[in-house]
């Protein structure tokens, strides 16, 4: 086991290295970053003095390798627009799409988990083929056409729900959340069932094609002999027989939830890292997207590195070290 | 063929979403004969027809079915002709990607070793990250246009067809036929073009066309962040943009309407897809 997680740290920490050269070399490398520093009227003194400033006169490797060891210090570089550290307003702004990331995750899986086990279950019955019907729907619909339609009804028709924006937040150590009021909760609402929508069909299709198989197996039918309940048998033995590859698609599927926050944040103005993405492409703000990109890199490393040690938990094959 | 297509009239939704399709690309196609207008000659538009609901009858004569959006331009004529861009932009990226990514699956199949093991490594690397961040990144580096855009989109889609290929084409090699094949003196590459290729579409056309119903989705996703294609060639995507403003204030049909033409052709296509998945799928075979 032991064994096992050091191997896959070091495969990360490769992955990561790979990563950072690759947004390196996309943001810096194409394009022409003096243009957007240095005002085109400049003298060629202040020119040649902030080319060697940044450092911009040297090779490619020399910059990149450069840039790593500021990356490794948490330097991220300060904001061409802003003037204040990446690295700093990336993570002022992260609580905010972590919480609707998360709210968006949980809606999906307490909804979608036990609607895709009936559809399995029971496959034939009405219930069943409207529920994969609608997620159907929900993999096709583009995001943020569900954010208009959903701001559409709830916010301008029946004036239930706020239209977007973040509300009242309660400080924690030092950072805002919304779930713990009752207003912050209502404007969380709409964009989180914005996000989870495709979540929620995904996890449906899953869950009901692993029950369908399971349903078969020699398993189901001993604990049928056993006269367990068909309740205690989906619980028991579906759930966690289904839990293995969910636990993958879920640790995945957080990641594309944290890039599908871009669409719904921008239509929603939630004040997130997603949000702060599009203002800083649409700014041409260099640092901010490279900070951002590691960032999201880092997570998502860090995310498939915690589901593989976690399958090895769950799979009894992969704990005793053996290769599946 | 013909077995092929009586299995696939058996389905009436499927037949149902195949018409649709057709319909809306015959109605992009022949946009400049059937609209009452065209949408992007500025001689036509009028601001006094600015904002109209449907059924208003501006002052060209005739009755917008559709409404109009904020330059009093008729809304069903600029629907078909956002649609055409769309169309356009999804299947140029669709076919791309299926070029690319299919090449790059086969041969990696075929040639193995260390070539394999790099191309199928950046595969899966790229299939983790999320594919709108990836293009979203691509357009914002690029810059705005038709062609950064298509880069975008195919960068963000070959590697389904790569992953589709390969595993297709592993599979079919190992099979009597192309063992029987190698046999002959045939050189390797009419091995690989006639029969490998051929006996790999099934699945890849599968993943064709749910790619173009996905490419249509994300063009519209980007131009609607404002980060596809320039005002001056607008898709769907940025019409429904163009709309949302307006749809607090009640004037909901200037993004309501383009919003549908855009789902009745990404749920058709999906569904068209889902069809061909079940009739080549030979374990659903009776």
């Amino acid at each position: 086991m032991l064994g096992y997680i050091i191997q896959r740290l070091i495969q990360s920490a490769f992955v990561m290295l790979a990563m950072s050269a690759l947004v390196f070399l996309g943001v810096y490398a194409i394009g022409n970053p003096i243009d957007v520093l240095i005002s085109p009227d400049a003298t060629q003194d202040i020119r040649e003095a902030t080319i060697r400033h940044y450092g911009l006169d040297q090779p490619l490797w020399r910059q990149y390798l450069a840039f790593l060891g500021r990356l490794l210090q948490g330097d991220l570089g300060r904001s061409f627009v802003l003037n204040i550290p990446v690295l700093h307003l990336v993570l002022s702004r992260l609580p905010a799409t972590l919480e609707l990331a998360l709210t968006s995750v949980l809606i999906g899986a307490f909804i979608g988990i036990p609607l895709g086990i009936y559809a399995g279950y029971r496959p034939e019955s009405p219930a069943s083929k409207a529920i994969m019907a609608a997620s159907v729907l929900g993999f096709s619909v583009p995001t943020f056409w569900v954010g208009l339609i959903l701001i559409l009804t709830f916010a301008v028709n029946l004036d239930w729900l706020p239209a977007g924006d973040r509300g009242p937040t309660v400080e924690i150590f030092g950072v805002g959340w919304s779930f713990l009021t009752w207003d912050g909760l209502r404007f969380l609402a709409l964009p989180a069932i914005n996000l989870s929508l495709f979540k929620l069909a995904m996890l449906i299709r899953l869950s009901r094609a692993g029950t369908r198989e399971i349903m078969l197996s020699d398993t189901v039918k001993f604990a049928r002999a056993a006269g367990l309940t068909d309740f205690t048998i989906l619980r028991r033995h579906v759930l966690r027989l289904i839990s293995i590859p969910l636990v993958t698609v879920f640790g995945l599927e957080f990641g594309s939830t944290l890039a599908f926050a871009v669409v719904t944040e921008t239509i929603f103005s939630w004040p997130g890292v997603g949000k702060l993405i599009i203002d800083s492409i649409t700014s041409l703000d260099r640092p901010v997207m490279v900070g951002y990109l590691i960032l999201v890199a880092f997570l998502f490393v860090t995310i498939n590195l915690v589901v593989d040690l976690t399958y090895a938990v769950l799979d009894p094959r992969l704990r005793r070290g053996r290769r599946v | 063929m013909a077995q092929f297509w009586r299995e696939y009239r058996e389905n009436w939704i499927a037949t149902l979403a195949l018409a649709v399709v057709v319909l809306i690309v015959a109605a992009a196609l022949a946009a400049p004969l059937i609209t009452p207008q065209d949408p992007y000659d500025l001689a036509n538009l009028n601001l006094r027809d600015a904002r109209r609901p449907p059924g208003f009858v501006g002052s060209g004569g005739y009755v917008h079915w559709l409404g109009t959006d904020a330059q009093g331009r008729d809304l069903f004529s600029a629907i078909l002709y956002g649609l055409r861009i769309s169309l356009q932009m999804g299947v140029a990226a669709g076919a791309v990607a299926f070029g690319l990514g299919t090449s790059l699956g086969i041969m990696a199949a075929n040639i193995g070793g260390k070539i394999e093991q790099g191309i199928m490594r950046l595969v899966d690397l790229q299939l983790s990250f999320p594919a709108i961040l990836l293009a979203l990144v691509l357009v914002a580096m690029l810059g705005q246009g038709r062609v950064p855009l298509i880069i975008a989109l195919v960068t963000a889609q070959y590697a389904y067809f790569a992953r589709t290929a390969y595993g297709a084409a592993t599979a079919e090699r190992q099979k009597d036929y192309i063992e029987a094949a190698r046999a002959t003196p045939l050189p390797g590459r009419s091995i690989v073009l006639r029969h490998l290729l051929p006996n790999c579409m099934p699945p890849l056309i599968v993943v064709g066309t749910v790619q173009i119903a996905n490419a249509i989705s994300l063009e519209a996703t980007l131009s609607f962040l404002g980060l596809g294609l320039p005002p001056t060639e607008p898709s769907l995507g940025m019409l429904i943009a163009n709309g949302f403003q307006y749809m607090m204030s009640g004037r909901t049909w200037i993004s309501v309407y383009p919003g549908i033409a855009l789902i009745l052709l990404i749920v058709a296509i999906n569904i068209v897809g889902d069809q061909l998945r079940d009739q080549f799928n030979p374990r659903l075979r009776r």
